[in-house]
């Protein structure tokens, strides 16, 4: 986030919303800041919003209220041509009738720049994704991975301060997509430039960002740094959003400030971290991180609750296993546990006692 | 099988020798043989489900219009009337009138064909054919071969007693001329040209120029008529193009409304709004914007064929822009408004150009179309809103010169195929899009 506080970021939301029939809300009253140089991710499923939001940005759609600013400046009247953001789209949109060389040529042409500035512009811009050698291909005769390379340097060569990305990677396969992440990010950092970038995959997210807003139901359910977002969810939609997730439903027993004991709907007893909880007595769904199960009891804190666990399913991961349980009802309940030379291989059928780290379980709202 | 047996020797020859011999398969049969026989199944397919419509274009089509092209070249109506009279013509100077002899031929020809069966008879059709060369001929030859059995030698003079085109040198050249299998004569007419008296090939008389002019304004009026589909169609094409697909249908059908009404409907109420006191000019006089006596004549006239015809030419150029409007994405004029153009430079840059392959496609439908339309113009045409397919059909239908009809046709046929040829090299036809 911008060090200079919410109201200097260089793109400001100030309490946006949207609707498109006057009677439902896709966007609600939604505030965000990013600073400059900050390559923040919208994450979200589809339909939460998130789109939206890169559309008012980039002045395809206008807010239905509220204030969007650019550079301190408000932009909501200000057409998208004279706004200077680059934008790479989902299906990158390259001209088709266009060669590689005249689509990066576009955006300089129509900002009147002479013809040798502009080759300069292209080369450079070419060579900075390394496709310098295809500036007389048209974008048909290009790869996928290719294309959204062209389509990168497109949306970079005018020099914008502000990028915007629309599930940039979203047709490219594994392993291409991975090495375009890293790509990306090294030019965003490189460059310096802002970048706001829409994804429903949260692991694209977790890599590439600086922050990561979580949307669902038009709103941001949180906006924090990946690792802080993963570890320490701030509620049950952003916990099973991101990353595996084990839960549990129960009431709270017990609370102690940042310690607080649940009792589970089959009466057992387990150690949590109260986050969206407050009262004893209170509905809450707890949280657990799969690598977080402990079944080795020594790991474990002296009074640490236990709980009893029947293994359904052994699956060998090579880096890893993966255990299924079947924990309070719940038969869903996975482990993950690393391939060590120590590490028990459970068997179906075992019964065996996990437990976890009062601090890894996280009593969440209920749904 | 002889072929494949020693296509496979070879093969194995060949596989053991040289590495790029061509392979066998795993039971030792040659590989392209085998390949052949796996295809030869499905070419079959293949040709049983083209063959009934490619008969049926062969048969209805294709031979109707080779029989067209032959017509009018074809000339058998002197020779097989006249085979005496051209033998003895050979020696003829073509200066002055020719012999006796000539004249004697003539006779016996005319008294050989009177000996035919009347259905067998060549004097009828001969009369006819050089009709359209000299237009006394006709008459002429009727009325000799009436009397013809009437008359004693000297027969030069018993001729030109029966009829005073005996007298004159034009009738033997045109005889002589068209006393060949094969003629021109159709061509001639039908770029307004026709042969002196020294057989040389010469503008006609500017009041009988007719078709030049035709072709000319039969081009100009459908590459207006292609213009104004192109104007009305492109915005609804657009408009359609960006609705939801519940919507474009309802639309739609307003746009091949055209189609689905009869043609006599349409030409009513053509009539209806287009005529002098027609709802148009009765409009347009009641706003005081014309007066009176200036009534616009807006039907049986070239105006007319334009607006009917436009007005039925339009499905044929929304239909190929609407579909390649479909498929451009609205990203790309997104892309090109976030990259820096102005709504305008947009269009004109990005989504324009790739609407090129529908406008090519509309363009030569429309075109090609209506340079052979016929129904419309003759129906609204009037006078100077009549194009080439009317004179063609008059020359079938009432003036029975189908050499001249043929001929015209020809030129029609090959003039589109050029036109298509030009179109091919500077657009090239790959990129067009038809639906």
């Amino acid at each position: 986030m911008s060090a200079s506080g919410t109201d200097d970021g260089f793109v400001v939301f100030d309490k946006v919303q949207k609707s498109y029939d006057g009677e439902t809300l896709v966007v609600k009253d939604l505030n965000l800041s990013v600073g400059k140089g900050e390559f923040l991710t919208m994450l979200g499923p589809s339909g939460s919003g998130k789109t939206t939001c890169l559309m008012m940005l980039a002045g395809f759609e206008t807010a239905t209220n509220g204030e969007i600013l650019l550079d301190g400046k408000p932009i909501n009247s200000v057409p998208p041509h004279k706004r200077g953001i680059g934008m790479v789209f989902q299906n990158y949109a390259l001209f088709p009738h266009m060669t590689v060389g005249e689509n990066l040529g576009f955006p300089l042409e129509v900002r009147g720049m002479g013809k040798s500035d502009r080759e300069t512009k292209i080369k450079r811009a070419l060579d900075m994704v390394q496709m310098g050698d295809f500036i007389n291909r048209r974008p048909a005769q290009l790869s996928g991975g290719q294309q959204q390379r062209i389509a990168l340097a497109r949306a970079l060569v005018f020099e914008p301060e502000l990028v915007l990305m629309d599930e940039p990677l979203g047709a490219l396969d594994k392993q291409l997509r991975e090495h375009m992440q890293f790509e990306i990010t090294r030019l965003a950092h490189d460059l310096g430039i802002t970048t706001v970038y829409v994804t429903h995959d949260q692991t694209e997210a977790l890599t590439m960002s600086d922050n990561v807003a979580v949307f669902d139901d038009g709103r941001i359910q949180q906006l924090d740094p990946p690792d802080v977002l993963y570890e320490a969810p701030k509620n049950s939609f952003v916990a099973q959003f991101i990353g595996e997730n084990n839960t549990l439903d129960g009431v709270v027993k017990e609370i102690k400030g940042e310690h607080c004991v649940v009792q589970l709907d089959g009466g057992e007893l387990i150690d949590a971290k109260p986050v969206n909880v407050s009262n004893v007595g209170e509905r809450t769904r707890v949280s657990i991180r799969p690598e977080r199960v402990e079944a080795n009891k020594s790991r474990l804190a002296e009074d640490a609750h236990t709980i009893k666990a029947k293994v359904l399913e052994f699956i060998y991961m090579g880096d890893v296993f993966r255990t299924r349980l079947k924990v309070a009802g719940n038969e869903n309940f996975i482990m993950k546990t690393r391939n060590a030379p120590d590490q028990v291989r459970h068997k179906p059928g075992d019964m065996i006692e996990i437990g976890w780290m009062p601090t890894d379980c996280r009593a969440l709202d209920f749904g | 099988m002889a072929m494949s047996d020693d296509a496979g020797d070879d093969v194995a020859i060949g596989n053991e020798t040289d590495s790029k011999g061509r392979l066998l398969t795993s039971d030792g049969r040659p590989l392209r043989a085998a390949l052949e026989r796996a295809n030869r199944r499905r070419k079959l397919t293949a040709f049983g489900l083209v063959t009934p419509l490619l008969a049926f274009i062969v048969i209805f089509f294709a031979y109707p219009i080779v029989q067209m092209m032959w017509r009018s070249v074809d000339n058998p109506a002197v020779i097989e009337a006249l085979p005496r009279t051209l033998d003895a013509l050979q020696d003829w100077d073509g200066e002055e009138l020719p012999s006796e002899d000539v004249y004697r031929a003539l006779y016996e020809d005319m008294m050989a064909d009177e000996e035919l069966p009347r259905i067998e008879q060549k004097i009828g059709p001969l009369a006819v054919r050089l009709n359209y060369e000299v237009s006394a001929a006709r008459g002429a030859i009727s009325r000799t071969s009436r009397n013809v059995d009437e008359f004693e030698p000297p027969y030069k003079e018993a001729f030109m007693d029966a009829h005073r085109l005996w007298n004159d040198t034009e009738i033997w050249r045109i005889i002589e001329r068209e006393g060949r299998p094969l003629t021109a004569s159709y061509y001639v007419a039908a770029v307004d040209a026709e042969y002196n008296a020294d057989n040389e090939i010469v503008r006609a008389d500017e009041n009988r120029r007719i078709y030049v002019s035709l072709f000319g304004r039969t081009f100009a009026m459908s590459i207006v008529i292609t213009f104004m589909t192109f104007a009305l169609g492109f915005p609804i094409a657009y408009y359609l193009s960006s609705l939801p697909m519940s919507k474009a249908n309802l639309l739609m059908i307003a746009v091949l409304l055209p189609f689905w009404t009869s043609l006599l409907v349409r030409t009513s109420a053509w009539i209806v709004l287009l005529q002098g006191q027609g709802v148009i000019n009765d409009s347009l006089v009641g706003l005081g914007l014309i007066g009176d006596d200036d009534r616009l004549s807006m039907i049986y006239n070239q105006t007319g064929t334009i607006i009917a015809m436009t007005h039925i030419l339009l499905p044929f150029m929304v239909l190929p822009l609407y579909s390649v409007m479909k498929t451009i994405p609205p990203s790309y004029a997104r892309a090109a408004r976030s990259l820096g153009a102005t709504p305008f430079t947009a269009f004109r840059r990005v989504y324009f150009p790739q609407t090129l392959p529908g406008i090519a496609a509309g363009g030569v439908l429309v075109f090609i179309i209506s340079i052979g339309y016929y129904i419309t113009p003759a129906l609204v045409g009037g006078q100077d809103g009549r194009m080439i397919s009317n004179e063609i059909a008059r020359h079938i239908q009432s003036s029975l010169n189908w050499g001249l009809a043929a001929a015209l046709g020809t030129m029609l046929l090959v003039s589109v195929l050029i036109l298509y040829w030009l179109f091919n090299k500077l657009v090239g036809t790959d990129s067009l899009k038809f639906g």
